[in-house]
């Protein structure tokens, strides 16, 4: 049984035709932008991967985002808030004021009017709140089901603003700015069971003006990366820390908040909170002595009445997230594979 | 929740206790034989707050990870087959079989669904009359009721496209084949709550009466498996063997009569390949002949296939609890979550996986099990 060599078991796995999972955001997703997308038209700008490119020696934000969520209502949103807020959400992590949003419809045969004109008031209503405007768009029509929406935004930002994951540091605290997990289950549970009765609803917001306070009442670089914690929630976003910066990365799940209806209904499905899709929900990492005032800020902001510190990022080379369980115990936090499988059992 | 912690302090506290009675050359192994305990042991990380003379093993408790080799290549072909439709559960998607998967066969153009329950398949049935709906069922005594239902509704509704590819399993006698085997050194058994709801606690009762070992029913929650883990290190330092339910909630000595009337009805049992542990008889459950009509195996005429496992693939070994997923050369090199070659890295509840996310890839005294 063990006498062949490793190399003799080939994965069958081995992709040779995009699947599902090459779109979530996680693992199978970074492999297809470093092994196929990056190899033809990566540059110094695209290579950053940050949520958006920045231009003009660091005054311009640029980014591009598609929305394909199913079903595209789910209780407290739908795809056009998603669309509106997604983008601007990318704009504020690099710093960027949202000066205008493109718009790419993809409408399908048969699609009720009423539908997308619910869709565009939501999508107004989100601009209006963000203060930001839809400035071009494309519709185009095709045969099958559902609605498509890409949103680009152009943001102008302060070019000394500095927000990466390579200013972080042992010490740093890591924020985040209210409950996590609401997203995701709200719209799994919405698609899977909707004849269920829940209780939860997204968190999708325009995080613009939190971030603006945070920018403007922290100075000296003393928030040092951003990010909002969308796909693969905020796994995602701490394991890219670790990784990124070599650094050990220290969560503490009882700091993490969770609302009891989302934990339910995660445990239900078989899901892990921390790798749940959220969209308003922004992990900060702030110099140590700055988190205190950081976590006031944000709680003085109705997106972040439940801001907190989560975690740290610690002075062990080892690149690794963990995370201290509710009982003492400990265990590693992983970037998600891609698509999110419920549990047998 | 306070409650929760303070009972947990508690029980580990207790664990504590009883493993420094444990005699200085004393190593007490205790075995879960199910996938969500796996998962929630992990996910606490219990693991790292077990002393370091007392160990929890993960056995045959996956549903996706003993399921056959053969099983899982049977239900990659029936997607292959024009105009059939693939339900299963969540964790069946990423299985590598010997030459693809349901995921590799759905980004090919097969249609495979994820279901959430088994009427999910039954309704998707009734609303395409055109499709062939086969739902992929693997799983305990817990997901048996839930196919056997579906068949009943199905029967109920004259549904003619929708069948069941069912490899179920009773998983007592894989734990009585492991013991007889000898394959195995544990000192008791952290039993399954959820499968002893349907089975009843006195299902067990033979391991205790026949092999002398401590068995434990236990829940899920943080405080309950530390409970388990510290109740079956008392037992082991007071040289008991007794069956305690820790579960008296939900677990009743009987079982749940409806349920198990229900697997009576649609199922005999048969003998049934798991993956690792070969042919065990009695541990299989089949479609009785009178519902042919909705077992896919007949509608579609599928032959057994009988696949060898994975080359290096240490599955079987971990499932037996003989080897830790470390003691593998595949393992955390060539199979990994995003590329599993084994059930037990793809499936979520599987120990290679859990090992993998939620482990440190070389814990100390989880690698002093003899491999």
């Amino acid at each position: 049984m063990n006498n062949t060599s490793e190399k003799s078991t080939p994965s069958i796995l081995d992709r040779s035709r995009i699947v599902l999972a090459h779109g979530g955001g996680g693992q199978l997703t970074d492999q297809l932008i470093s092994e196929v997308i990056l190899p033809r038209l990566g540059n110094e700008t695209l290579n950053e991967l940050d949520d958006a490119a920045l231009l003009d020696s660091g005054r311009l934000a640029m980014t591009i985002d598609s929305y394909v969520v199913d079903p595209w209502q789910f209780p407290g949103g739908d795809i056009g808030r998603l669309a509106v807020c997604g983008t601007v959400n990318d704009l504020a992590v690099s710093g960027a004021k949202p000066l205008g949003i493109a718009m790419g419809m993809i409408l399908t045969e048969g699609f009720a009017k009423r539908d997308l004109e619910t869709i565009l008031d939501s999508i107004q209503q989100a601009a209006t709140e963000a203060d930001v405007r839809i400035v071009t768009g494309d519709t185009k029509v095709i045969p099958g089901d559902g609605i498509f929406i890409t949103t680009a935004g152009v943001g102008l930002r302060e070019p000394s603003i500095k927000l990466a994951t390579r200013y972080i540091q042992p010490g740093d605290k890591i924020i985040i700015n209210r409950p996590i997990a609401e997203h995701g289950l709200t719209v799994m549970l919405a698609r899977e069971m909707p004849d269920m009765q829940t209780v939860l609803k997204t968190d999708a917001a325009p995080l613009n003006g939190l971030i603006d306070n945070l920018l403007n009442a922290i100075p000296d670089d003393g928030v040092k990366f951003l990010r909002d914690a969308t796909r693969s929630g905020i796994a995602g976003v701490t394991t890219d820390i670790a990784t990124n910066t070599g650094y050990h990365v220290m969560l503490q799940e009882t700091d993490i908040p969770v609302d009891a209806h989302v934990e339910h209904a995660a445990d239900m499905l078989g899901l892990d909170v921390l790798e749940v899709a959220n969209e308003g929900v922004v992990v900060a990492v702030v110099k140590a002595d700055v988190a205190d005032k950081a976590v006031s800020v944000m709680r003085q902001h109705p997106y972040g009445r439940q801001a907190c510190v989560i975690g740290e990022v610690q002075d062990t080379r080892d690149g690794v997230c963990e995370i201290t369980t509710v009982i003492g115990g400990r265990r590693i936090v992983h970037k998600p594979y891609g698509e999110q499988l419920p549990r047998i059992c | 929740m306070s409650n929760h912690l303070a009972q947990s302090q508690h029980w580990l506290k207790a664990l504590n206790e009883s493993a420094s009675q444990l005699a200085d050359d004393q190593h007490a192994k205790f075995m879960e034989v199910c996938g969500t305990h796996t998962m929630a042991a992990f996910r606490c990380g219990l693991h790292s707050l077990t002393p370091d003379n007392v160990t929890l093993l993960s056995g045959p408790g996956c549903p996706v990870c003993v399921t056959a080799q053969g099983d899982i290549d049977q239900i990659i072909k029936l997607a292959e087959i024009d105009g059939a439709t693939i339900c299963t559960y969540g964790d069946m998607i990423r299985v590598p079989g010997q030459s693809s998967s349901l995921e590799r066969a759905r980004s090919e153009g097969a249609d495979v669904r994820v279901v959430y329950s088994t009427m999910d398949a039954v309704k998707l049935a009734q609303k395409h009359p055109e499709k062939q709906v086969v739902f992929a069922a693997v799983g305990f005594e817990t997901t048996a009721p839930a196919t056997a239902a579906a068949i009943k509704l199905a029967a109920k509704l004259k549904l003619e496209n929708f069948t069941v590819l069912a490899s179920h399993k009773w998983v007592m006698p894989a734990m009585m084949a492991l013991l007889a085997s000898g394959d195995i050194d544990i000192d008791g058994f952290l039993l399954p709550g959820h499968v002893s709801v349907i089975i009843g606690t006195e299902a067990f009762r033979p391991i205790v009466d026949q092999y002398n070992l401590p068995c434990v029913v236990s829940g899920f929650e943080d405080f309950q498996m530390t409970q388990g883990l510290a109740r079956l290190t008392q037992q082991v330092v007071a040289g008991k063997a007794e069956l305690v339910n820790d579960y008296p909630q939900v677990v009743k000595p009987g079982g749940n009569p409806t349920a198990l009337a229900l697997l009576d009805e649609i199922y005999d049992t048969c003998d049934a390949s798991w993956r690792g542990l070969g042919v065990i008889p009695g541990s299989g459950m089949m479609l009785k002949s009178e519902f042919d009509q909705f077992n896919a195996a007949k509608r579609f005429n599928l032959d057994f296939i009988d696949t060898p496992e994975p080359a290096g693939c240490l599955c079987g070994d971990v499932i037996k609890g003989m080897a830790t997923p470390a003691q593998c050369k595949l393992f955390g090199k060539a199979c990994t979550p995003i590329n599993p070659i084994g059930p037990c890295m793809v499936s979520s509840e599987g120990t290679c996986q859990a090992w993998f996310k939620y482990n440190r890839i070389a814990k100390p005294q989880l690698q002093e099990v003899p491999a």
